[in-house]
């Protein structure tokens, strides 16, 4: 299973190096979105400081319905998602295999966003620690629930305007608890972290362990 | 395969009649004594009319949306796998739906006079909104065309998706509030404490009747879903002569 889940992962990510869509599509939307933000909230330097982790939750979840439709566009093409059902893989090892190449990218995003951030919303960086646990805890639990509903979605006509409506709703604890965690870290408060983020892991464990017990079937009937 | 006019005998169309006429009444009495019969509150004076109905409402989505995770397990776990209950899947998340924006309403237009505010970020409100969006998409995904089983496996292991979600959302809306100003407004809870005599039963009324008022269109769904599919897989022409034939009966 973990064979194949790097597999699928592996090619999933030198698909992305090589097409360069996230990084010319995904990345520069994710700023757009920021920088909108700042526009919404005004110039006032301490209220963008003080909403930068929610802010921050936001533009990442968003970038996320990017990247899962992304991970599942390139399926569609030239019947690779027959491919990848005949392929003989455990159907829970491409799910592993899809949700970390989601993953991977949604963290080489939040390495930028957090940039972006700091420069734009004059937050303060401390906390580091927390911060990054924050964001690796987070990402699986949204790329899991992403590489889930995306395969619901995947082959529907209506999948552009599903996804969200699905997705969204799902995702919003790791938005509460990672904002909150953040919130914490970047206010040097590391200590108040800590519930939120056994949230985040207890929340990316659940829909992990749902997604390789039902990927296999919904890959089977899309 | 069931034929049409087998599916509707089946329903007992004057059972159903006789059902949907006692959730009527029930209804209408507890308005009524909601209204006209109870006094008003010591403390919420006549606001407290709005509660003979807002509880019963959300107990009545809860229970919608407890059968439909119910029949989504049923339908998942291969020996119980049948096609009714995916059909009672769907039906219940739709009055479930139906109504949590219900609740959502009646909640609110108390809300506003009791805490000063058409929304305040309680566990249980935030909550409640949430799975009023969760199951929309549900029941958006459950419209997405497709062949029957294929359909009814992705709905229901959407819905279970969406009932794991729920907890989680509680918790940590719970706690979010927790850390924050606890409210100072009435705490909803403390109502029960004002609940005596004609009050009370009026609600228990309440809550009878919209049960029976969840039953009567749980049915009528599931008929017409059964009606749905039957039309998809024997053709619109024997649904409409079957239909006919049972009108002139009775």
């Amino acid at each position: 299973m973990l064979r194949d889940a790097v597999l699928v992962a592996g090619k999933d990510l030198r698909i992305e190096i090589r097409s360069r869509v996230g990084l010319n599509q995904i990345g520069p939307f994710a700023i757009a979105v920021l920088l909108l933000f700042g526009l919404a909230l005004g110039p006032d330097r301490r209220v963008l400081a003080s909403a930068s982790a929610g802010l921050f939750w936001v533009a990442v979840l968003l970038s996320t319905l990017l990247a899962v439709q992304r991970s599942y566009a390139i399926e569609s093409a030239d019947a690779a998602r027959d491919g990848l059902r005949l392929s003989g893989l455990d159907p829970a090892g491409i799910f592993l295999g899809k949700a970390s190449a989601v993953a991977a990218q949604l963290l080489v995003l939040e390495a930028g966003l957090t940039v972006g951030v700091a420069l734009l919303y004059g937050a303060h960086l401390s906390g580091a620690l927390v911060l990054i646990a924050a964001c690796v805890a987070g990402t699986l639990g949204l790329a899991a629930v992403g590489t889930l509903y995306g395969v619901v979605a995947s082959g529907l006509r209506t999948r552009e305007t599903l996804l969200p409506l699905l997705f969204l709703p799902v995702v919003a604890p790791v938005l509460l608890a990672a904002t909150k965690a953040w919130d914490a870290g970047l206010a040097g408060r590391q200590g108040h972290a800590a519930g939120w983020l056994d949230v985040l892991v207890v929340f990316a464990v659940l829909y992990i362990a749902i997604g390789t017990v039902a990927f296999g079937p919904l890959l089977e009937d899309g | 395969m069931s034929t049409p006019a087998r599916v509707l005998a089946q329903d007992r169309p004057a059972a159903l009649r006789v059902l949907g006429a006692i959730a009527l009444v029930g209804v209408a009495a507890t308005v009524w004594l909601g209204l006209f019969v109870t006094p008003p509150d010591q403390f919420m004076g006549n606001l407290v009319r709005l509660l003979y109905i807002h509880p019963p409402m959300a107990w009545v989505a809860f229970l919608a949306y407890g059968i439909a995770t119910l029949a989504s397990l049923l339908y998942l776990w291969p020996r119980t796998r049948a096609e009714h209950f995916d059909r009672l899947a769907g039906a219940s998340a739709e009055v479930g739906v139906v109504f949590t924006g219900l609740t959502l309403v009646s909640g609110s237009i108390w809300g506003r006079p009791t805490w000063g505010a058409w929304w305040v970020w309680d566990p249980l409100l935030t909550t409640t909104a949430l799975l009023f969006v969760l199951y929309l998409g549900y029941l958006a995904l459950r419209r997405v065309p497709g062949e029957f089983h294929v359909r009814a496996r992705r709905s229901a292991i959407a819905a279970l998706i969406a009932f794991i979600d729920v907890p989680i959302v509680y918790f940590s809306v719970e706690w979010w509030r927790s850390l924050h100003q606890a409210p100072t407004v009435l705490n909803p809870t403390t109502h029960k404490t004002y609940v005596h005599g004609s009050m009370f039963w009026t609600l228990m009324l309440g809550f009878v009747s919209f049960t029976l008022v969840y039953a009567w269109l749980m049915v009528h769904r599931y008929r017409l879903a059964r009606l749905q599919d039957l039309e998809e897989t024997e053709g619109l022409e024997v649904a409409i002569e079957e239909r006919r034939a049972e009108g002139e009966a009775g």
